[in-house]
């Protein structure tokens, strides 16, 4: 059983039952799909940019607990932050979901990815983690703008 | 008769008492060894049999005793080891011929799956016989493998591809069916029992229907046959085709069955050694029925393990793996419907070893990660099926499919663990 606990945190089945910033608003500057073709999972991420600054982001669709928490949790990290700050999260995400188990994670560092730290252990999930991840990077560095 | 108890507490007693009497399951669990071992500190329980079946010790000394006693090339040697190799692979060959009822041996072609068999058909007899402007019919129910083979002939040939819808109770449209099928139609493809919701297709009146109208019938047995006894002249299908190892065998081989007049009429497939007669750089003549179909070296091995996995069945009787396993998906419909929040996709007149579900508050893919937890092995995703994945109206399903040494304790430990993790994801 600790395995399932180390996978399904409290805090990650907390932003699956309730996500934060979820549901699609009226209007967005920027959207972008991500769609896991393999297992179904499918989102859509919306956000809006005052000059660099994400000054709201949202999200709808569906998928596992793991990819449903971490879009929830993505949002709360990167709202209000500039893009370079949201670019340097992702790779902070990125790098521990490909970090060697056995190494060490700085956690201070980390401070609320931590939560998804036990999805390394489990190869088959990291992509359900990933899949908002990479949909806010090609959101931010992609020309997805559907409305100047 | 059989008859079973219900319980939805944790089992003290055992959950049916009757399945010992006329169905040796202790012994058959026995023959196993995969399910003896344990998984993260549990007792394996394998429920995942839709997508592969354990293989029995009979299976596994049958592969061991080939390669350590009996290994050769087979068909043109002359020497000791390759006459045993070569008896040994046609035995498998009638085995498998007894095993479905067909007519002679030659009918019975080996592939590497199910899979293989389908695009056989589809390039062979399709690409020869299927002309612009004819009809392939399939249905929702199918398999990626008996969709995308057609969709290639019919790209291949301007031919068009038509889809038996599903009714909600997971059967097929019968009415449109009838309506579907036309003297247009020239090959009617369809599953026998859905990988998904586990529907048995009346594939024998279709196939009649089929005939009627002078179109040729397939029909994909790669589910169906380790839970019915097949008999595909009663059925009337021109082609079966099933897998090895959904079949407690090997995995690698596959078999196609086609009728010897067909086959006889289809060009080769493949080109390569054992499939001709004479070859020279100006004329290559083929050889006769079922080298003509089988270039290459195939799984030795894998076929003569296919042959111990139908003696092993057939030893047990396949009407008595069918009653037993027919009780037990009663028995888990029955069970897994009293999970709260467990949603049972599709009710369909008739279903055999296959149940998909969905729960209220857990995504599909963390059933299956949870389940793995506590030692049970189902499957999580779309099957393979998108098409029928949007016609049920979900992304997903999670997957428990039964084989012969399934017991209803199991699915009575499954139905507790599924109530604990909706227990955990609700709170």
């Amino acid at each position: 059983m600790s395995a399932t606990r180390s996978l399904y945190e409290q805090v990650i089945l907390d932003h699956n039952r309730n996500p934060r910033n979820y549901g699609e608003p009226a209007e967005s500057q920027l959207q972008v799909e991500g769609v896991n073709p393999l297992c179904g999972d499918a989102f859509i991420l919306f956000a809006n940019l005052d000059g660099d600054t994400l000054s709201d982001i949202r999200f709808s669709g569906h998928g596992c607990a793991i990819s449903k928490a971490s879009a929830s949790l993505m949002t709360t990290l990167v709202k209000g932050q500039s893009k370079e700050e949201a670019l340097r999260l992702f790779h902070l995400f990125h790098d521990m979901l490909q970090s060697d188990i056995q190494i060490p994670l700085d956690e201070e560092a980390l401070g609320k990815l931590m939560v998804f730290a036990g999805v390394r252990e489990y190869p088959m999930r990291i992509k359900c983690a990933m899949l908002p991840w990479h949909a806010l990077h090609e959101l931010l560095y992609k020309d997805t703008t559907i409305q100047a | 008769m059989m008859s079973i108890k219900i319980t939805t507490e944790p089992v003290i007693e055992t959950a049916y008492s009757v399945s010992t009497n006329s169905y040796p399951i202790d012994t058959i669990r026995k023959d196993f060894p995969i399910l003896s071992t344990e998984l993260r500190g549990r007792k394996l329980v394998y429920l995942d049999n839709a997508a592969t079946t354990q293989k029995p010790r009979q299976v596994i000394e049958a592969l061991t005793a080939y390669y350590e006693k009996e290994n050769a090339n087979i068909h043109r040697g002359v020497h000791y080891l390759s006459e045993q190799a070569t008896l040994k692979y046609e035995q498998a060959r009638h085995k498998v011929k007894e095993f479905i009822k067909a007519g002679v041996n030659c009918e019975i072609i080996f592939t590497k799956g199910a899979t293989e068999s389908i695009n056989l058909v589809a390039q062979s007899y399709g690409r020869a016989f299927i002309r612009p402007g004819d009809e392939i019919l399939i249905s929702t129910l199918e398999h990626h493998s008996n969709i995308v083979p057609w969709q290639m002939l019919c790209q291949e040939k301007g031919a068009v591809l038509r889809v038996i819808p599903m009714l909600d109770s997971g059967d097929l449209d019968m009415e449109a069916f009838d309506r579907l099928l036309t003297a247009k139609t020239k090959i009617v493809a369809v599953t026998q029992l859905s990988n998904v919701t586990g529907t048995l297709v009346p594939v024998r009146e279709m196939c009649r229907k089929a005939r009627d109208l002078g179109a040729v019938t397939l029909v994909d047995g790669a589910q169906s046959t380790p839970h019915l006894p097949i008999d595909v002249q009663e059925m009337g299908a021109d082609f079966f085709v099933f897998s090895a190892h959904k079949l407690y065998g090997p995995t690698g081989v596959g078999v196609l069955y086609g009728r010897a007049e067909l086959l006889e009429a289809m060009p080769p497939w493949l080109g390569g050694g054992n499939m001709i007669r004479s070859v020279s750089f100006e004329k290559t003549t083929y050889a006769d029925l079922p080298d003509k179909f089988e270039a290459g070296t195939p799984d030795i091995g894998g076929v003569i393990g296919l042959g111990a996995a139908i003696d092993y069945l057939q030893d047990i009787g396949l009407e008595r793996i069918s009653q037993y396993e027919e009780m037990l998906t009663d028995y888990a419909c029955a069970r897994l419907e009293l999970v709260e929040g467990l949603q049972i996709q599709g009710s369909p007149r008739a279903r055999r070893g296959v149940i998909s579900f969905t729960l209220d508050c857990v995504h599909p893919h963390d059933i299956g990660q949870l389940l793995d937890q506590d030692g049970i092995a189902i499957r999580a995703g779309h099957h393979c099926a998108q098409p029928l994945m949007q016609r049920l109206g979900v992304p997903a399903t999670a997957r428990l499919s039964l084989g012969l040494y399934n017991t209803a304790e199991e699915i009575d430990y499954v139905a507790l663990r599924l109530q604990h993790s909706r227990k955990l994801f609700l709170s």
